[in-house]
């Protein structure tokens, strides 16, 4: 083990298991990557291979030849693929930066994943001279890498990249981001500094809680002046986003929680400068101080990120960057989305994706829209019928004359909708918001009480007494109580499997009256493995014998397991076809005679004791010989029917579908008892359509929550009150929404929002002890004796009980899964 | 006690020294990615392949 770099150290070695030889994680460690054999030798990855490659290399002194690699005829196509790199607009928009020698440039590469991936991507260097430094983030699986742009083009880069396996990802989506905005360093700043201060001012505030001699006054001014010096920048920094915020909401007449917390603010700093100067007291500096950083820690603890979840993807992040184009004369150019016209002709190859509405001129089409309009069934399309944008050609190559651009197709249309215009859920929380309205106005209301009551007895007092009560009421315990326990909330649900955006969305929980699911994708798996084949093992020719037999019929078990096999492309003659109608079907394909059908059909007179499940599956009959038979599950997900009853129980349900009426009988009475089912169900439902039917819901005054996974519920989910998208792959594309919902979870749905509903109850018994605590509080100040050593024990003390109540409350509560179930969090 | 003078000054000198550290690594982007080095430090330095000719094929793809 030489060769490799030693990592053998750092990942134990699992016995009994396969293990790759170079990185020694398991090969089948669940992720679906495909193990790569080399040398008698076998990978988890390309780039474990190529590190070993190189290495062998390298040690033993010899060549090594790169065109044994299985795979590299491939290179051709790929290098074809690429080409619209060197089209200057294009890369200068993938670039982060480029003075004209030296560019940076940042990729996703989806395929990152183990330590050997990272060490081969960051000795990039090595392999290509113009290449000056590569940095791997491993989590985001993003790799920047700068280079020299005379020496190496960017086209260049990217094909050295997929030569090693590491072929980046780059979407139309890649063009608007490569500009990244500046990552928000602001909050950082602004409680390190406030962290710092808090600390120096509790060090200097110590004479002042222990009580010095009037000998050592001299102290007291000096620490007095350091505090304010201290504390200036703290309130006019650290805390400005506040004092705005109150601002902005007095000018527009809205009372968030931001007036009572700027108020307090200004009005301890205030008071404490004033008594350090006239030196009648310490001031309350340290509790001002510690506030500050208290808040700041809620507001940064609030902010839940996530590594490759996106919450605002569009169609963009869909489509590729480049189709290629048959110019008039004949040839074909990579040519980028944006600069496609109507008119243009285009080549669409097996597995690529139709990015504008066209007219197909040349091929057979076989077209996959599960994803865009939620058909199940990939849809054959005739020469000179309309294809429309975002649907995957599944057969042959074809050709297409574009009838619309990209932006203008009819999918992609939904974009331009008013709905993708507004800010959804974002900004401060409503809940707190709602009730600092209440505070704020009680918390004035007794100020100003205490105030008339002191003045005709004593001015000063009345004084103390009245900012004392705006100090001991600013509402600290009360700010952080949303962000952590909501925040704490959101991280648990992450950790389960249900990816929240952010803390609103759970407000926005309630008072949720309506549900909408989505059929395809959501409902349904999209994994095609509804058809499970039990006996005797087929050989690849028999397979596709199945499929093309079964393509002859038009039944639908017959549709299910022709899909099967679609993807080989492998066309058989099917002759001396019969269909038996309620029976089967027969029919000579190549050598072979074969006949599908009921199990009467195959093995008459043999019918036993045997489960529904066997009774309705297709069997196989292959030269007169049976083999064996496929059973059928319904591709719904596991337990669907649990969770819709569940949703049944509480909200009125409807059902959104792309797809035809054909499952209607069977769907109906899971919406609904008595023929009410019928009603909540909507076919054949465009993606305008559902976008205008929940905005019609909303007009009724109804809260909708959504519940979708594809392009084509990109706008209801947006337009709905909180859109859930469902995905088999989180990092893989969603369209916009509020929250993503691990696929393997979605039994769990209830659970999570039933988590959700009792952590706002938690908030409401938060706010509850913050309240005892302000009435303590506020007995200490409207008799105008609040020293500051109770300021600076109560004000702590009642934060730290808010959070570890909010925080401790929510992980008790949180749904119970056992830890196997989990989502893999290994990296 | 006029040495406290000197002590206070000391002492805000060290804990400015601390927060001007903190601003810097928050600049560097050392908070942006805390997971990667962690693999990273596993790997030995190895020396630079002695000469690139080494490995034609490599090298040649991206010609």
């Amino acid at each position: 083990m030489t060769l490799s770099p030693s990592l053998s150290l750092a990942v134990p070695v699992e016995k009994s298991e396969a293990v790759c030889y170079h990185c020694r994680l398991p090969i089948d460690d669940g992720s679906g990557v495909q193990a790569v054999k080399f040398d008698d030798k076998v990978f988890c990855c390309e780039g474990c291979k190529t590190v070993f490659e190189i290495l062998n290399a390298n040690d033993l002194c010899a060549f090594y030849d790169l065109d044994q690699r299985p795979g590299i005829s491939l290179k051709g196509r790929r290098q074809a693929h690429y080409a619209w790199l060197d089209e200057p607009d294009l890369r200068d928009k993938l670039l982060n930066f480029s003075d004209g020698k030296q560019s940076r440039t940042t990729f996703y590469l989806p395929q990152i994943h183990c330590a050997s991936c990272l060490w081969l991507l960051e000795n990039l260097y090595k392999l290509s001279p113009g290449i000056k430094s590569s940095k791997v983030n491993f989590l985001k699986k993003e790799v920047y890498i700068t280079f020299a742009n005379e020496t190496v083009s960017l086209r260049q880069v990217v094909e050295l990249l997929a030569s090693i396996g590491y072929a980046p990802e780059i979407n139309l989506g890649s063009l608007d981001q490569a500009v990244k905005k500046p990552v928000a360093k602001r909050l950082i700043y602004q409680l390190g500094l406030a962290g710092f201060a808090f600390g120096n001012i509790m060090l200097l505030s110590f004479p002042e809680y222990l009580g010095l001699d009037a000998s050592d006054n001299w102290f007291r001014q000096l620490f007095g002046y350091l505090n304010i010096l201290l504390a200036t920048p703290v309130v006019f920094y650290s805390g400005g986003d506040y004092l705005k915020g109150a601002w902005h909401s007095l000018r527009t007449w809205s009372p968030g929680i931001d007036i009572p917390l700027a108020l307090g603010i200004t009005v301890l700093y205030a008071r404490s400068v004033f008594e350090i100067i006239t030196s009648t007291g310490g001031g309350y500096l340290d509790s001002l101080a510690g506030l500050v950083f208290f808040l700041l820690i809620g507001k940064w603890f609030q902010q839940v990120t996530y590594h490759r979840i996106s919450f605002d993807r569009d169609y963009r992040s869909y489509f590729p960057v480049s189709a290629t184009r048959i110019l008039p004369g004949g040839g074909e150019e990579a040519s980028s989305l944006d600069s496609l016209r109507a008119g243009d002709t285009i080549l669409v190859r097996h597995g690529e994706l139709i990015p504008a509405d066209g007219i197909l001129t040349k091929g057979n089409a076989r077209v996959d829209y599960s994803f865009v309009t939620g058909e199940a069934e990939p849809v054959d399309r005739n020469l000179n019928e309309k294809l429309y944008a975002g649907g995957r050609q599944v057969a042959e190559a074809i050709e297409i004359v574009l009838t619309k651009k990209v932006s203008q197709s009819y999918l992609t249309q939904l974009w331009n909708d008013d709905t993708f215009k507004k800010e959804k859920l974002e900004g401060t929380s409503r809940l707190a918001d709602q009730v600092s309205r209440w505070f704020t106005l009680i918390v004035l209301t007794v100020a100003f009480g205490t105030l008339a009551y002191w003045w005709p007895k004593d001015v000063q007092v009345a004084i103390n007494a009245f900012t004392a009560v705006l100090i001991i009421a600013c509402p600290c315990a009360a700010a952080l109580n949303v962000p952590f326990t909501l925040g704490n909330a959101v991280r648990i649900l992450a950790r389960l499997g249900f990816y929240i955006k952010n803390t609103n969305v759970i407000e926005a929980l309630h008072g949720v009256k309506t549900v909408v699911f989505d059929k395809t994708g959501t409902l349904t798996s999209s994994n095609g493995n509804g058809i499970a084949y039990l006996g005797e093992t087929l050989t690849k020719t028999e397979q596709a014998g199945v499929s093309a037999l079964a393509r002859q019929s038009s039944h639908p078990l017959s549709r299910q397991l022709a899909a099967l096999e679609s993807q080989s492309g492998v066309k058989l003659a099917v002759e001396n076809f019969e269909e038996k109608t309620g029976q089967g079907i027969e029919g000579r394909v190549g050598e072979d005679l074969l006949r599908l059908g009921s199990r009467s059909f195959i093995l008459p007179g043999r019918e036993e004791n045997l489960s529904e499940e066997k009774k309705s599956g297709v069997y196989l009959e292959i030269n007169g010989k049976p083999r064996g038979h496929f059973i059928f599950n319904h591709h719904y997900r596991q337990q669907v029917w649990d969770v819709l009853a569940w949703f049944r129980q509480r909200y009125k349900v409807f059902l959104l579908s792309g797809d035809n009426e054909g499952e209607q009988h069977y769907l109906a009475p899971k919406f609904g008892a008595n023929g009410q089912g019928e009603k909540c169900l909507f076919f054949n439902q465009s993606p305008h359509d559902k976008l205008a039917f929940v905005k019609n819901l909303q007009s009724e005054s109804q809260k909708v929550l959504m519940l979708g996974d594809g392009l084509n519920d990109a706008g209801a989910l947006r337009q709905s009150d909180i859109g859930i998208a469902v995905s088999e792959d989180t990092n893989n594309f969603t369209p916009a929404c509020d929250a993503i919902l691990d696929a393997r979870y979605f039994s769990k749905l209830p659970a999570f929002l039933a988590f959700a509903k009792k952590s706002i109850h938690v908030v409401y018994a938060g706010w509850a002890l913050a309240v005892v605590y302000n009435v303590v509080g506020l007995s200490f100040a409207t008799q105008g004796n609040l020293s500051p050593v109770v300021a600076a024990i109560l004000m702590p003390l009642s934060s730290l009980t808010i959070v570890l109540f909010g925080t401790g409350l929510t992980t008790l509560l949180a749904p119970k899964m056992p830890k196997t179930l989990l989502p893999n969090h290994k990296p | 006690m006029k040495i406290i003078f000197v002590l206070i000054a000391v002492s805000l000198l060290v804990a400015l020294g601390f927060l001007a550290a903190f601003i810097w690594a928050v600049k560097s982007g050392q908070y942006e990615d805390d997971y990667t080095p962690s693999i990273r430090m596993l790997f030995d330095d190895k020396p630079a392949p002695s000469s690139r000719s080494a490995n034609p094929k490599i090298h040649s793809t991206d010609k």
